[in-house]
């Protein structure tokens, strides 16, 4: 269809395409050649936000750096030269660190909208896992990020979340010299947070391309779960997905745009405005929001597990609550992919979220805070048990004892269990392909 | 019923973002209402003017602001002058300003330090030379920098103006240690500061009342001006940008529709 | 690649044009906003607030002896101060300005009553490299000037090209007396 169309005809185009393909690539990846399941819903919109704040990021961190001073006696005030005296500076600075908080926003509504539907299973686990490669870059990359302005919250959680791998039996302790090149958290370690702060963004876009081309072999999952069993069954990704990630793209832009012009300290700790001071530690050191779920589950680990004492267990808690992630495609034995034919699942997959706020609650109070009597450290014990027991035991048993509802014949045919309305509904997109 | 639940559960969402930030506090300090307060909100040009001369003859005794220059009390002058910057002052008087104070420079050509009039790209003169000697005389404490003091501090101007005015007798319960003071607003109750207002301790050029409360209230928004001089350019800015995204938005949302018409 | 997608509702007249016309509006306002995005990126680029505070300096004209030249740093490069003498002044205005590559007369370049004061950018308008002849010993060029040893230019006692690669004369930066001896440039 696109081969015989006006653009492809244009001399210019056929000069170009007859030496690098690159219209009909992208015509094939993100155009009217890429078939898309014509029942996407919104949901399905946060894979190219996602994809669109890796750019905001990677273009507003490019700019943020040719005004940074990577020395502990420069970076504070570098920074504050950027809010005051560079053009923009503000807005540029704004922009890279809340995107930071809307990137994660973005990325953990696109987790939970596969976990949900299902996306992580056969034939998709490499595009599974490669998202969670993608998580766990960006959250170094966040990481080391947060500790380049050398204010109070950079300087404590580089030396906090550092010495997590002092916990390392024998070699724990030369591991972390190794990562500050020094005795403690100094100019070394800004350095090189620096470089690495830069390079990461560049791997996760080469990451990203994988992700894509791994969706691109069996296409996008959709709401209903099931394989796309012809072209009545899809319509072309344009114009129908990009105008509809157009769209959500603008209203994203809004909220963004909200947040960056009237609510720029909303998501930051005031103590990163004091420069950062080895000898006094803040009265409360929390990470930034994105993190707190796994600093309760580090937290919440009090306790020694035979061997393991409660310092290294509490490590291995948090790492495991995003490396189980890559045995999900097989902890969760249901052949069905769509969480709506599920009605047990549903239940506990919503009791999941909630934990998972619960731990990103916990995380932000005080170790030794209480609740209506209750300490939070209790709480937080508990969800991280669930947190848990949801993959290693609620998912794979839902697999046999759950029945689920009958599934659809196809996507073009959407009626449960019955044929009535279908030959209809599946006549007019037939026409369309 | 699907889409209600989602609805529900986003809007738990973003409360369970808001929850960490509203949490972990012990000392909520009464909301004052400030100018530069909500979406077209602006500095009082006369309240900042009054409250840099609170900060230059009363706090700038102990406190430095080692991140303003003398120019950025100015809106520069001629066509360049923006409303939106400074506090309002011409560039002879940002001049003026400067040209009471003496900075050190050099080396010169005989390799000395000299001392000369300050100039409008000066920074503010600390007080104290560094860090030990601010707080070798005053008995061991340290009078922060006050450049970034609202953004570095939970309820920023709010908590600026209660700490200021927040001295008390203390309670028979509290045994205030040597050389301290009772504040009802300061973490632990116990600062080092001694209250640094009292009524007509400035004697203001507009004529205002210098009342604490008053001196109090503009130094806040002098310092909250410190801490974000951009703040007004921000949200005009602002305004613009989300009116632009709005339009966008709905002619996207019209255009999708259009797209679509034809699949639903 | 839009036609292509369209292509399939060609027949429907009156609602094609309100459709283009949909997509034009919001393409248009799309691209116009990209494009407005990008300013503060590209502006952030420009000389900052702090640079531009510091673009002037002012210089003590009192310990430069007659014959003399001293070289100081404006906005990070060198500016040459020559305090001339009577007959390197008067070899400036000995030629016809219209003979010159870059016609100017040493009048111009200078302050009226302040005409032994020469103060000129220090850097060759060929290819931004600074000419000799600041030093006693350094080659002053066939013009008693200045000699860049880069490409081989030469500029007289009024720092006006004479001969070789530049085009321009040596600028001559923006200053003003404050007073007799001393002077603000920018």
């Amino acid at each position: 269809m696109a081969k015989d169309n006006a653009f492809f005809n244009n001399p210019t185009v056929k000069w170009i395409e007859h030496r690098l393909p690159i219209f009909s690539f992208v015509d094939h990846s993100l155009g009217s050649q890429y078939p898309t399941p014509r029942n996407l819903n919104y949901w399905w919109n946060f894979g190219s936000l996602a994809g669109f704040m890796l750019v905001v990021m990677i273009l507003s961190g490019v700019f943020l750096a040719m005004n940074y001073t990577p020395h502990v006696d420069h970076a504070f005030n570098s920074v504050e030269r950027v809010m005051r005296d560079v053009n923009y500076g503000w807005l540029i600075r704004y922009i890279h660190m809340n995107g930071a908080s809307m990137f994660f926003i973005v990325v953990y509504i696109h987790i939970f909208r596969g976990l949900y539907f299902g996306s992580y299973k056969p034939p998709r686990e490499i595009l599974w896992w490669l998202g969670i490669v993608i998580l766990l870059l960006m959250m170094a990359t966040a990481f080391m990020g947060y500790v380049l302005p050398w204010g109070q919250m950079s300087f404590w959680g580089a030396t906090v979340i550092t010495n997590l791998f002092s916990a390392i039996p024998l070699v724990g302790d030369k591991i972390v010299t190794l990562l500050w090149g020094g005795f403690s958290v100094d100019n070394a370690t800004l350095n090189r947070f620096f470089a690495l702060h830069y390079l990461l963004p560049f791997v996760i876009a080469g990451v990203v391309v994988l992700h894509i081309w791994a969706l691109h072999v069996h296409g996008s999952n959709n709401p209903l779960g099931i394989d796309t069993r012809g072209p009545q069954d899809t319509i072309p990704f344009h114009p129908y997905y990009t105008i509809k990630d157009a769209f959500g793209l603008a209203v994203f832009m809004i909220i963004f745009a909200f947040v960056v012009f009237f609510a720029p300290n909303f998501f930051g700790e005031p103590d990163n405005y004091i420069p950062a001071n080895p000898m006094v530690t803040p009265a409360h050191i929390v990470p930034e929001w994105y993190f707190l779920p796994f600093y309760a589950i580090l937290r919440s680990i009090t306790f020694n597990i035979l061997f393991i004492d409660a310092k290294l267990g509490g490590v291995l808690a948090m790492f495991g609550s995003i490396l189980i992630l890559f045995l999900l495609p097989w902890l969760d034995t249901s052949r069905v992919r769509s969480g709506l034919f599920r009605p047990i699942f549903q239940v506990f997959y919503w009791i999941f979220f909630v934990v998972c706020l619960l731990l990103g609650w916990v995380g932000g109070q005080a170790a030794d805070a209480t609740v209506m009597g209750i300490p939070l450290l209790r709480i937080g014990q508990f969800c991280t048990f669930w947190y848990f027991f949801h993959f290693v035991a609620i998912l794979p048993l839902l697999g046999w004892f759950e029945r689920p509802r009958p599934l659809p014949i196809s996507i073009s045919q959407p009626v449960l269990g019955g044929g009535r309305v279908a030959a209809g509904a599946a006549a007019k997109p037939m026409e369309k392909a | 019923m699907l889409r209600m639940r989602e609805l529900v559960l986003a809007g738990a969402v973003a409360l369970g973002l808001a929850a960490p930030a509203m949490a972990a506090e012990t000392l909520k300090p009464p909301a004052q209402s400030w100018s530069f307060e909500g979406l077209f909100g602006t500095y009082d040009r006369g309240a900042l003017q009054r409250g840099y001369q609170v900060y230059k003859e009363v706090c700038a005794a102990c406190h430095a602001m080692s991140q303003i220059r003398f120019r950025d009390l100015g809106g520069g002058s001629g066509a360049a002058h923006s409303p939106l910057v400074g506090l309002g002052y011409t560039d002879d008087e940002v001049k003026a300003i400067a040209a009471e104070y003496k900075v050190m420079d050099g080396p010169n050509d005989d390799g000395e330090m000299f001392e000369r009039t300050a100039r409008p790209a000066d920074r503010f003169k600390a007080p104290f030379a560094n860090e030990k000697a601010a707080r070798s005389a005053n008995n061991g404490a340290y009078p922060v920098d006050l450049s970034l003091i609202v953004e570095a501090r939970k309820h920023g101007a709010d908590y600026i103006y209660a700490l200021l005015t927040g001295y008390k007798e203390p309670p028979a319960s509290v045994k205030l240690g040597e050389g301290m003071h009772y504040n009802a607003w300061f973490p632990g109750f116990q600062i080092a500061m001694g209250a640094p207002l009292s009524d007509d301790r400035v004697t203001y050029g507009d004529g205002t009342k210098a009342t604490v409360s008053q001196m109090a209230k503009d130094v806040s928004v002098f310092l909250a001006w410190a801490s974000e001089p951009n703040l007004e350019q921000r949200k005009a800015l602002g305004i613009k940008v989300i009116l632009f995204l709005v339009i966008l938005a709905g002619l996207l949302y019209a255009a999708k529709r259009k797209v679509w018409a034809d699949i639903h | 690649m839009g036609s292509s997608a369209t292509s399939p509702q060609a027949g429907h007249h009156g609602s094609g044009t309100r459709r283009d016309f949909l997509y034009l509006a919001a393409g248009g306002f799309g691209a116009v906003g990209a494009g407005a995005a990008l300013w503060p990126f590209i502006h952030s680029m420009n000389p900052a607030a702090d640079v531009l505070a510091l673009a002037s300096t002012e210089v003590d004209l009192k310990p430069i002896q007659a014959g003399q030249r001293i070289t100081v740093t404006w906005r990070g490069k060198p500016v040459f101060i020559d305090n001339r003498t009577a007959d390197q002044i008067k070899a400036a205005r000995d030629v016809a300005a219209t003979e010159l590559p870059d016609p100017q007369t040493d009048q111009k370049r200078v302050k009226a009553g302040k005409d032994q004061w020469l103060v000129v950018l220090g850097v060759c308008t060929h290819l931004g490299c600074v000419p000799l002849g600041q030093k006693t010993g350094e080659s002053k060029g066939e013009y008693g000037g200045w000699f860049c040893p880069c490409h081989g230019s030469h500029y007289d006692t009024s720092g006006r090209i004479r001969k070789g690669p530049a085009p321009k004369n040596l600028e001559v930066p923006e200053f003003t007396f404050v007073n007799d001896t001393l002077i603000r440039i920018g």
